[in-house]
């Protein structure tokens, strides 16, 4: 490579073309995905951890497996919402608008759902396990517990970028918001997706 | 070419006083300010060891009580860890980082400035214990069943617990403002095989701890759920595991002592091949250790627990994980001797601080290959002999490389030259004291002296040993000293220092000393891993300036590039000062001040200023301007 060829390309910034490679936003959101996954990770590896140190059944002797139904429907409910953030995503990026108010709304809306119904789940079971009936119960609220607090921070998050869409603030070329909303809203789902095998369906087996 | 130089003047200025000092994003600033605060944690930190060694050094004395004295050792090795080594090395790479890789600052400046008050607001929340009488006191890693309410009923766990959950914000997000800086914010042409060997060790840290540090942060939250809001994770009565902690944290501890490591190890190899006078040998090598000793560092946790009876193969996997470390060091080690030996060293106060590190942690890394041993492990876990060694590991391989990069990067700072007498006398002050505290140590813990002890009964041959100890800190601190007098003198009376003193290889010596707020007139275009040495590319710089190409004066700008290649691709426009970097800040206070003083209705409200202040912060205005 000679120099003058280097040094012309490197003194021409392609600011007009779309940029090839991923931009700083989306790089800290993968780092922050990246991160706050392992924090997910931690946790349910510690859940593993005290299970398989406890001798006996799982849960412990006394407590009901797990119910599936409600907390299947709200899987269902999230992963489906992922669907609709995907289309507002790709609509956006072919700088269609319906489409990513659209996609916005339902991916918020079945988000919504999904929290209500997290609310009544909660309820449902601190009625025979709290987070003081032993390990099994802290781990599982904290678990679930921590998951919330990340829907909702993804629910503000994506209120946020919605209004902002209203607004017509995104474009075919600019729409890095979008795509952070995006990317974290299927680290969300993603952790549900985890927590509905590991705290749902594991013990039954 | 100079209107164009007042342009850049005009758009980075930051005026001086209280409100710029509040909002200001410049990463030198905020890099030096990273420095003295973790210095005067130094500091604090090294007064409680001294208290320590006075109690120590002589069986029976009785100037701290046993209960000051469990504070002091937890406070001081919390301290040094979490407060003092992690961000000074912030410090240094806040402040070198971008000119070493030819930016005008950070990827995410207002995040920076979050880091470091954040940073502060820890250390500060950490050391409110101090006053009422309730420091951390079950040692830096905080082991349950002991730190447990029913055995430790005060504050002080909790002080500890938030303390650390609280500052992993802050190194999180230098974390992350470092990988996204590194990968994107590079020099045209500055290919990822090129970078300075520094930012190599940065960004090997920096993923690191964004993998390592989410698990002290569980550790740390299940505590405090236990502690006060009666879940169960550790106590076995309740269905939990006491180990899971051990697991947990160190799960953390162990990569962290490579996160404290690894910085220091890109300060030796900034070092050593301008003192050598000559390119480093084995550049790939050592990136390639670089990034190893990273990634390996995760397997190697459970050494830390060879004492606790886990199941034999694991320990042997695990041994061998241990073991395995040694050979990225042992690369690294040879590369800079060939570097030294092929070259002419010049034997300057930064180069001899990185021959004292050589030595000492060459022998802090041959007694903890022998810990990787498991019998032996066990023969010696707490004693002394392992206080011993992670000081020679943790002062060796992170203060020596520390002050041999305060001497180094000094001049380029502060625009004046230390006094050189001055810091050779430091140094060899430093180098004798060190050995001197800490070599006698592995003796007194092979004759059985139990570390965390606040004193022990004469007759058991461990006197002389702990007298020499205590001189020796003595020594350590008259050196310290030494340091700190010459920064003082030399900040007002040093002689002034050129852009390039000892001629540099990297990016950083290009500039003035210190650098303009903009740190380039013009960004630089790089052909090699020694730029500062390829003296026909800096001359085209100075070319392109004269001709106004790739100078982006238009506002806070820098150049991205690819990430593998560093190829230009955008110009991109940097947020500018702000206030809401202080405000979250101090938000977060509130949350912790509330969740310590069991103030709920506080921390609420703390959330609710969180969420204001990450509102205020996103204000949409620029950015539809901008489109
Ligand atoms: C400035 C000179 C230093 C002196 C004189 C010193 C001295 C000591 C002493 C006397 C102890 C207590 C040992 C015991 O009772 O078990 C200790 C513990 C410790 N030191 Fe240092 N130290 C120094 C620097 C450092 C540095 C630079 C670091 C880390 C970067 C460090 C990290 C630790 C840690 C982690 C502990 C263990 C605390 C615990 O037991 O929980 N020290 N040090």
């Amino acid at each position: 490579m000679t120099t003058v060829a280097y040094a012309r390309r490197a003194t021409e910034p392609t600011t007009e073309a779309a940029p090839r490679s991923a931009s700083n936003g989306w790089w800290g959101m993968v780092l922050l995905v990246a991160t706050e996954g392992t924090l997910f990770a931690v946790l349910l590896a510690s859940y593993f951890y005290v299970r398989f140190k406890t001798s006996g059944g799982w849960p412990p002797d006394g407590i009901a497996d797990p119910k599936l139904l409600r907390a299947f429907v709200m899987t269902v409910l999230l992963t489906a919402s992922s669907f609709f953030m995907y289309a507002a995503e790709s609509g956006i990026r072919r700088g269609r608008q319906r489409a990513l108010v659209l996609g916005l709304g339902a991916a918020f809306l079945l988000g919504l759902a999904f929290l209500g119904l997290q609310i009544w789940e909660t309820v449902v079971v601190a009625r025979e396990l709290t987070p003081r009936t032993d390990a099994y119960g802290s781990l599982f609220f904290t678990v679930t517990g921590a998951h919330s607090a990340h829907l909702v921070a993804g629910l503000l998050l994506m209120a946020w970028i919605q209004v902002r869409a209203w607004f017509g603030v995104y474009s075919q070329r600019r729409h890095l918001g979008v795509q952070m909303a995006a990317i974290y809203w299927y680290f969300v789902v993603a952790v549900q997706l985890a927590i509905f095998v590991s705290l749902y369906l594991t013990p039954r087996i | 070419m100079e209107a164009h130089v007042e342009r850049l003047e005009k758009v980075w200025a930051e005026p001086a006083g209280i409100v710029s000092f509040l909002t200001s994003v410049d990463h030198k600033r905020i890099g030096i300010r990273y420095l003295f605060t973790a210095f005067a944690f130094f500091v604090a930190a090294g007064i409680e060891a001294l208290v320590m060694r006075a109690q120590l050094a002589r069986p029976r004395e009785g100037l701290v009580s046993p209960e000051t004295f469990d504070q002091l050792f937890s406070l001081h090795g919390t301290t040094m860890i979490f407060l003092f080594v992690t961000p000074m090395l912030s410090g240094f790479g806040n402040y070198l980082v971008p000119l070493m890789i030819g930016a005008r600052d950070m990827a995410f400046p207002r995040l920076n400035a979050l880091s470091y008050w954040i940073f502060l607001a820890s250390g500060l929340f950490i050391y409110s214990s101090v006053p009422f009488g309730l420091a951390p006191n079950d040692g830096w890693f905080n082991y349950v069943p002991l730190s447990e309410k029913a055995f430790t009923p005060d504050k002080n766990i909790d002080f500890y617990a938030l303390g650390l959950i609280f500052i992993t914000i802050s190194t999180t997000a230098g974390a992350a403002n470092f990988i996204v800086t590194i990968f994107k914010l590079r020099a045209p042409g500055m290919s990822i095989n090129r970078m300075p060997l520094f930012c190599w060790a940065v960004l090997a840290t920096s993923f690191a701890v964004i993998f390592a540090l989410p698990s002290l942060t569980v550790a740390n939250t299940m505590l405090e759920l236990e502690r006060n809001w009666g879940f169960h994770f550790f106590q076995p009565a309740h269905g939990g595991d006491p180990l899971l902690w051990q697991h947990l944290f160190w799960i953390f501890g162990h990569p962290d002592v490579y996160i404290i490591f690894l910085p220091a190890i890109g300060i030796v190899s900034s070092v050593v091949p301008v003192f050598s006078r000559r390119s480093i040998v084995g550049y790939e090598w050592l990136a390639l250790a670089t990034v190893l000793t990273g990634i390996v560092g995760f397997g190697v946790w459970v050494h830390h627990m060879f004492a606790t009876g886990l199941p034999q193969i694991s320990m042997t996997f695990f041994s061998a994980a241990s073991f395995m470390i040694v050979i990225p060091s042992g690369i690294q080690i040879f590369a800079w001797l060939a570097t030294m030996l092929t070259g002419r060293p010049v034997l300057k106060t930064p180069f001899l601080y990185v021959l004292g590190f050589v030595v000492v942690f060459v022998i802090g890394g041959l007694t903890g290959v022998m810990f990787a041993a498991v019998p032996f492990d066990q023969q010696t876990t707490d004693s002394y002999f392992v206080v011993a060694h992670f000081h020679y590991v943790l002062f060796g391989g992170a203060v020596f490389p520390i002050f041999a990069g305060v001497h180094y990067w000094f001049p380029k700072m502060s625009g004046r030259m230390y006094h050189e007498l001055a810091g050779q006398v430091s140094f060899w002050l430093v180098f004798v004291g060190f050995n001197l505290t800490f070599f006698p140590m592995h003796v007194s813990g092979l004759l059985g002296m139990p570390r965390r002890v606040y004193t022990y009964p004469s007759g058991l041959g461990w006197d002389a040993y702990n007298l020499l100890s205590t001189i020796g800190s003595g020594v350590l601190a008259a050196g310290i000293l030494v340091i700190v007098l010459n920064v003082l003198w030399s900040l007002r009376r040093g002689a002034p220092a050129l852009s390039d003193p000892w001629g540099g290889n990297t990016l950083e010596w290009s500039t003035s000393s210190p650098p303009p707020h903009f740190n380039f007139p013009v960004i630089p275009i790089v052909r090699s891993a020694d730029p500062n040495w390829d003296l026909e590319d800096r001359r085209q710089d100075a070319l392109r300036l004269e001709r106004g190409e790739l100078l982006l004066v238009d506002g806070h700008q820098t150049l991205a590039t690819t990430v593998l290649e560093g190829e230009a691709e955008e110009e991109l426009h940097m947020p500018s000062e702000s206030i809401w970097p202080f405000v979250l800040a101090l938000a977060f206070s509130v949350v912790f001040f509330g969740l310590l003083l069991h103030l709920y209705g506080v921390a609420t409200l703390g959330c609710i200023l969180v969420a204001g202040s990450i509102a205020g912060w996103h204000r949409p205005q620029r950015e539809l301007q901008d489109q």
